[in-house]
């Protein structure tokens, strides 16, 4: 795990086409039906993915592509437009700030560095939500925790995608 | 971080930072346009209706296992519920007789006294397709949308009470604010003496609240409220909710007086949309002139 950052550099080039499969599974993992305590519990999926290209590719996925996922978690959420729009683009902001961190941090440490900006992601839309309702679900800050605790298998997962296949001509 | 800035070579454009104003700025522009205005309404249908295949197929395993769950079902599961239907047919047809005759006669008499009639409402059976998943909110979406005739302001029940109230329509979708909700209120009466009062939804514990009643109020635990259909939106007589616990603080004006819904506002999964509301005549507006206090107080300082 600590010579991730050297495996980096044997990584494929990410498509378009990956990066919105990604966050369209993320969507879709955001929308399932969770109820209860795992509602509390559940991770911003949508956060996740769009804080990984954020700092790996922070020129593909910037704030306008985080705005606009945004736009469409707020119709499927019914909540207010803008509301998600506004918190996935300060995720994003952060995101890019960190890029250049993330490259010196192994995943550990990396996930210590994301806790923040997701944190941050929470606060943005619960004080929205606060100004406009007057109160705040404690338990919602919750999920960003748990987020960050899924940083590292997120990050994981999505890397072991971007490797290159071995060529079974070559061999 | 400024230096290599002012000296790139490749064209980025905006720096983050100006893209975050930028965008911050958007969308606190659309908040507050929402907020304020409805004039969203039409982006936000298009974009449901695109996202309205995605959310389908999101449910789709959770609407299989019910399906498979009740395919399995056992044989004597099925006649122990069919015995305990038909049981429960009986007492109801009793009831119903005596119903039918109270009907005939209750409006035989209103219409001696020439006054509304008090109709009985068409339902339209929908199906919960999508819980909310915002921790903040308690909403469902079910789905019969504008296609099936669905309006807003639309009152939906379980077969015990009411459960909630539709406050936005999709085409095919439609969202039932529940009556739990922290933003919503039903106009009620306790059923024993029939004191009319407002209930509203306490937010995140999924109870209600009574506010506002006196400490001296008549209401007991275990009283039954039922809609006192005073505002036109709710039909008279279906129950709400049942009182809980009652606190009487003498320091306080006011009691507090929980209650918890009649309805499974948390449980079932097919509800009835309530349609077809006689609407009550206009509200008269108070101008100011021929309100109540004024023009005593003009004609006293006149004498």
């Amino acid at each position: 795990m600590n010579n991730f950052p050297k495996d980096q550099e044997f990584l494929l080039p990410a498509s378009n086409a990956f990066v919105f499969l990604s966050l369209l599974v993320a969507l879709l993992l955001n929308w399932l039906p969770w109820q209860g305590i795992f509602l509390a519990l559940r991770p911003d999926f949508v956060a996740l993915t769009l804080l990984y290209w954020c700092t790996h590719k922070p020129f593909r996925v910037g704030i306008g592509m985080a705005w606009m996922v945004g736009i469409i978690a707020d119709v499927a959420d019914a909540s207010l437009f803008g509301q998600h729009a506004l918190a996935y683009s300060v995720l994003a902001f952060g995101g890019i700030v960190l890029n250049r961190r993330m490259q010196m941090f192994d995943l550990r440490q990396q996930s210590l560095q994301v806790f923040p900006v997701l944190l941050m992601t929470y606060v943005t839309y619960a004080l929205v939500h606060w100004q406009l309702h007057g109160y705040i679900a404690w338990s919602y800050f919750l999920g960003s925790v748990v987020s960050a605790m899924l940083w590292i298998p997120l990050t994981l997962m999505l890397q072991v995608i971007r490797l290159p296949r071995s060529d079974p001509d070559n061999l | 971080m400024e230096e290599t800035q002012s000296f790139r070579f490749f064209n980025r454009g905006p720096s983050p930072a100006v893209r975050l104003v930028f965008f911050s700025l958007l969308s606190l522009l659309l908040l507050f346009v929402d907020v304020r205005y409805r004039y969203l309404e039409s982006a936000r249908t298009v974009l449901s209706i695109l996202a309205y295949p995605f959310q389908r197929v999101i449910a789709l395993p959770g609407v299989l296992w019910q399906q498979s769950d009740s395919f399995l079902t056992l044989q004597g599961n099925l006649l122990r519920d069919n015995a305990r239907i038909h049981q429960q047919l009986t007492v109801d047809a009793v009831q119903l007789q005596q119903l039918q005759v109270l009907q005939a006669e209750n409006q035989h008499l209103r219409d001696l006294l020439a006054l509304q009639q008090r109709a009985t409402f068409p339902t339209q059976p929908a199906e919960i397709v999508y819980v909310e998943h915002d921790i903040f909110k308690r909403k469902l979406f079910l789905d019969k949308g504008s296609q099936a005739n669905v309006q807003m302001g639309q009152v939906v029940m379980d077969d015990i009470g009411v459960v909630g109230q539709v406050t936005r329509v999709y085409p095919w979708l439609s969202e039932v604010t529940l009556i739990t909700d922290k933003d919503h209120s039903v106009p009620v009466q306790v059923l024993r003496n029939g004191l009319r009062t407002v209930v509203f939804g306490s937010g995140d514990t999924g109870d209600l609240m009574l506010r506002y009643m006196p400490n001296s109020a008549d209401i007991q635990e275990k009283d039954i409220l039922v809609t006192s259909g005073i505002d036109g939106t709710y039909p008279p007589g279906l129950p709400v909710a049942k009182v809980g616990r009652i606190e009487r603080d003498p320091a306080y004006p006011f009691a507090r007086i929980q209650c918890s819904p009649m309805a499974g506002v948390n449980r079932h999964r097919q509800l009835l949309i309530l349609s077809g509301l006689p609407k009550l005549p206009e509200r008269p507006e108070a101008t100011p002139e021929n309100g109540a206090d004024q023009p005593k107080r003009g004609r006293k300082r006149k004498s």
